[in-house]
């Protein structure tokens, strides 16, 4: 009897562990919730699936990730020195840095866009813009280098950069601070009226991607925060989210927060191209530096521009109209379709949609509420494509996936909302952790998004890591988007601020990617091929050393004859033509950085000793099982010395 | 034109395939070496299997005190002549068309692949044994030489040994010579029924 109670009391526990497995599952949608860690580990050899380029914000620079893992590769140097790779340290990549203002070693870089061909990323090249002193930087994605810098005259804070056109016709460029242009000394009171917020368009040439600023659109005195291009039937047209159309020149955060309404510019750029032909723009002075890197002389050259070609809307109809948008609008982004314009106005509980066929129907039939400057207003409700509401507090940006779904971050409310276009009704919603500004879909900016990840990126982590005194890393979350839930996977901390970020499919990109630079094609101005070929020069205090790296020593390594006061170039080719092995040069009291020079390149660093010695130098990347033996020294003797100049190696 | 000297004409003539398709191949492996290094061996050179192979064998052979690949020897200026010669002889032969002379052909072929071989352990000997006494990594009683055929491993290395395209022409033109002797005897019978 008791033995039959105990079993039946075995089954009956049996049957309520299993049937409440079974309402878990239901609840918890799938059994798969609880594997995120599966989905995120990518095996030891084994490769992730995107590439992910995370902007670094107020570092300058530009990370690159893999995911879903999370794992960082690369920091690309853009608007900032990094004395680790010596870019704006050695005299090949100082030019690259240089601007109407001088040289500049640091910028804020924001907003990473990758080229598109068809409306599709081609993974060709990673623009990005440098917000402080305006910049647009390309990046080579074969090299993953950055081999163009380009100034933008008339602007001032660069923010609502840098995004690429569906054929990367141009990358557009729009200033957040109006300024008088051309500038000049006045009250700061005058702005109202007086300010102009410059959009720059960028052409890229298609072959070997050289840019050149065609033309600019001198708009309002308002701010320019954000833009996207149309695509698909709005191809030819650019949007911008404006704020302070109220031009307030002082405590913007009342002053420019007062009207309810402020504006997403629609600028035909077409159009715009239409005038230039017809020679409508007007050629203006102007100074702004032109920065190129040569692949194979290794080098990189600055040119200052002395003019830009500038179209006026005011006097040009049919250039650009104002589609009036609630409360300070941030992200401006469209759909894959081309038909629908998001509009987060942060200040707003909602975000407002419009219609790009109906925004053309309202052109057509010339139905205006007003003009501005000359420009004319759409009126709201003759646009409208929908409105998703009480979506979140704050909304900022918005990116889409491949099933007709939207994703909209929220600053203040701190969170990711899913909402279905057409439909603006709300799905899911998922907290950061903390503060999300932008977010990521792979090929989000572009007509064919993947439907799988979403990458949000937040400006605060608080608990999230362990703590590193006052100031804490920023973070990226990954979800998977690829059910009718968002789920969090990964959390990983990044460089700098990850204030945007741009994501393609590694498969793209990879199979570019080049190993070594060929050393028969090194058109370096001061090149050795060949240890043969090395040699020390003096011209006057000048002494140029033509000097190789390869595996484990330097040619010359012993070098004497060089004089306090001389002014010494150490150009260091690395012979190595092989994958993956780079030399580095480093050299006491060297008052820049080292060198890392990758296989078959030339770099150049300077060095002025200032004391009498054998002073030594020596390979910093460990390049192989005696790199610690890759080493030399070099006499320095006092500035009134004869000791001939010489030079050997092994002797 | 009998079939016999066709197949001996062809025969003879894929030996000039030796001009085209490299003869053997050395690859060496390693685990931080994902793509191997390796070197095509020809008539009368050697060359890269992927682009800079052979300056990446030096580089990593010096360290042991290995002299760089020999890639000028006069082999390579005697071998090509060689094997003219023996096409050239094979093509003429092929055209008198006597049965015995291809066996011939066939024989002396066959006794050159071998010298050749030997040559080749002979050069493989030396390029492995014949080091730097200042080496920076000197392992007492370790040689180098790779195989003369399949796999070795020699320190962190694994060097694989194998015969190319261009020997495989070489034994089916020297099978086809022996072809051609059967089927000439073959058609010689036809003759006298």
């Amino acid at each position: 009897m008791k033995t039959l109670f105990k079993s039946t009391l075995t089954l009956l526990s049996i049957i309520i562990f299993f049937g409440s497995c079974g309402k878990g599952e239901k609840k918890s949608d799938g059994i798969l919730a609880s594997n995120a860690a599966e989905k995120v580990y990518v095996k030891p050899g084994e490769l992730d699936e995107y590439y992910a380029f995370v902007s670094g914000g107020f570092s300058g620079q530009l990370a690159v990730y893999g995911l879903p893992s999370g794992r960082l590769f690369k920091v690309i140097p853009v608007f900032s020195v990094d004395p680790e790779k010596a870019w704006g340290f050695n005299e090949e990549t100082k030019p690259m840095l240089n601007t109407s203002h001088g040289f500049i070693p640091w910028d804020d870089s924001h907003h990473p866009d990758i080229s598109q061909t068809a409306g599709e990323l081609d993974g060709r090249w990673v623009f990005i813009n440098g917000n402080n002193t305006p910049r647009i930087a390309k990046i080579d994605l074969t090299t993953f280098e950055t081999t163009e810098i380009i100034e933008l005259p008339n602007s001032a804070g660069n923010h609502s950069s840098s995004f690429v056109t569906e054929n990367t016709e141009y990358v557009v460029a729009g200033t957040r601070f109006s300024v008088p242009v051309p500038q000049k000394d006045m009250s700061i009171k005058e702005y109202k009226g007086n300010f102009k917020g410059a959009l720059s368009f960028i052409s890229v040439e298609p072959k070997h991607g050289k840019m050149n600023l065609e033309f600019q659109i001198l708009m309002p005195g308002f701010n320019y925060d954000l833009a996207h291009p149309g695509r698909g039937k709005s191809h030819g047209w650019f949007f911008f989210t404006t704020y302070n159309t109220e031009e307030a020149n002082s405590l913007l955060e009342v002053n420019a927060s007062q009207n309810d309404v402020d504006y997403i510019a629609a600028v035909n750029w077409k159009k715009a191209e239409e005038y230039v032909k017809a020679g409508k723009g007007k050629k203006m002075p102007a100074n702004y530096a032109h920065n190129v890197y040569d692949e194979n002389t290794h080098t990189a050259t600055s040119t200052m521009k002395k003019e830009v070609l500038v179209l006026d809307p005011s006097e040009l109809p049919g250039l650009v109209y104002f589609l009036p948008t609630p409360k300070s609008p941030h992200g401006c982004d469209v759909d894959p379709s081309g038909e629908y314009i998001v509009g987060s106005g942060k200040l707003s509980a909602n975000l407002t949609v419009h219609s790009f066929s109906k925004m053309i129907k309202a052109i057509e039939n010339k139905k205006f509420s007003g003009q501005a400057y000359n420009i004319p207003i759409l009126k709201s409700e003759d646009i409208l494509g929908g409105i998703v509401e009480q979506a979140g507090l704050g909304p900022l940006h918005t990116e889409f996936d491949d099933k007709g779904n939207a994703y909209t971050t929220f600053f203040i409310t701190s969170e990711v909302v899913k909402w279905k276009l057409k439909t603006w009704e709300v799905v899911d919603r998922k907290p950061t952790y903390y503060s999300v500004g932008h977010l990521m879909i792979p090929g989000g900016n572009s007509r064919k998004p993947s439907g799988k990840y979403l990458l949000a990126m937040n400006k605060i982590t608080k608990d999230r890591y362990l703590p590193t005194g006052p100031e804490v890393t920023q973070s990226a979350q990954l979800f998977d988007i690829s059910g009718e839930k968002m789920e969090l996977l990964l959390d990983f901390p990044t460089i700098g601020e990850p204030h945007y970020a741009a994501g393609i499919s590694a498969d793209i990109v990879m199979k570019n990617s080049k190993k070594y630079y060929d050393l028969k094609n090194n058109k370096h101005e001061f090149v050795a091929k060949s240890e043969a070929e090395t040699k020390v020069v003096r011209k006057g205090k000048d002494v140029h050393i033509y000097m190789t790296a390869i595996r484990s020593h330097f040619a010359p390594d012993n070098i004497e004859g060089i004089k306090v006061g001389d002014r010494v170039y150490f150009h260091v080719t690395n012979l190595e033509q092989d994958y993956d092995v780079p030399h580095g040069f480093a050299i006491i009291g060297a008052n820049n950085s080292e060198l890392l020079i990758m296989p078959g390149q030339t770099e150049t660093l300077v060095w002025e000793p200032k004391q009498v010695g054998i002073w030594p130098f020596y390979c910093s990347d460990f390049c192989s099982a005696l790199h610690q033996e890759m080493q030399g020294y070099v006499r320095v003797s006092p500035a009134n010395s004869d000791i001939k100049l010489s030079w050997s190696l092994g002797e | 034109m009998k079939r016999s000297k066709i197949i001996m004409i062809i025969g003879a003539l894929m030996m000039l395939l030796l001009f085209v398709f490299p003869l053997y191949n050395i690859t060496l492996e390693a685990p931080q070496y994902p793509e191997p290094l390796g070197m095509d061996i020809w008539i009368n050179k050697v060359t890269d299997h992927n682009p800079n192979d052979i300056k990446n064998i030096n580089l990593m052979n010096h360290y042991i005190g290995m002299r760089d690949v020999p890639i000028k020897i006069k082999e390579f200026e005697i071998f090509p002549i060689v094997i003219i010669i023996m096409a050239s002889l094979g093509v003429l032969i092929g055209l008198i068309g006597r049965r015995k002379l291809y066996l011939t052909w066939g024989i002396v072929m066959i006794i050159l692949g071998i010298v050749g071989m030997y040559d080749f352990y002979l050069w493989l000997y030396d390029y492995g044994h014949n080091l730097n006494p200042h080496a920076a990594i000197k392992i007492p009683g370790q040689g180098y030489m790779p195989p003369l055929f399949g796999a070795k491993s020699i320190l962190n290395f694994n060097a694989i040994s194998l015969p190319m395209t261009g020997a495989y022409f070489m034994i089916i033109g020297i099978i086809l010579s022996f072809i051609a002797f059967f089927q000439a005897k073959k058609e010689a019978k036809k003759v006298y029924h």
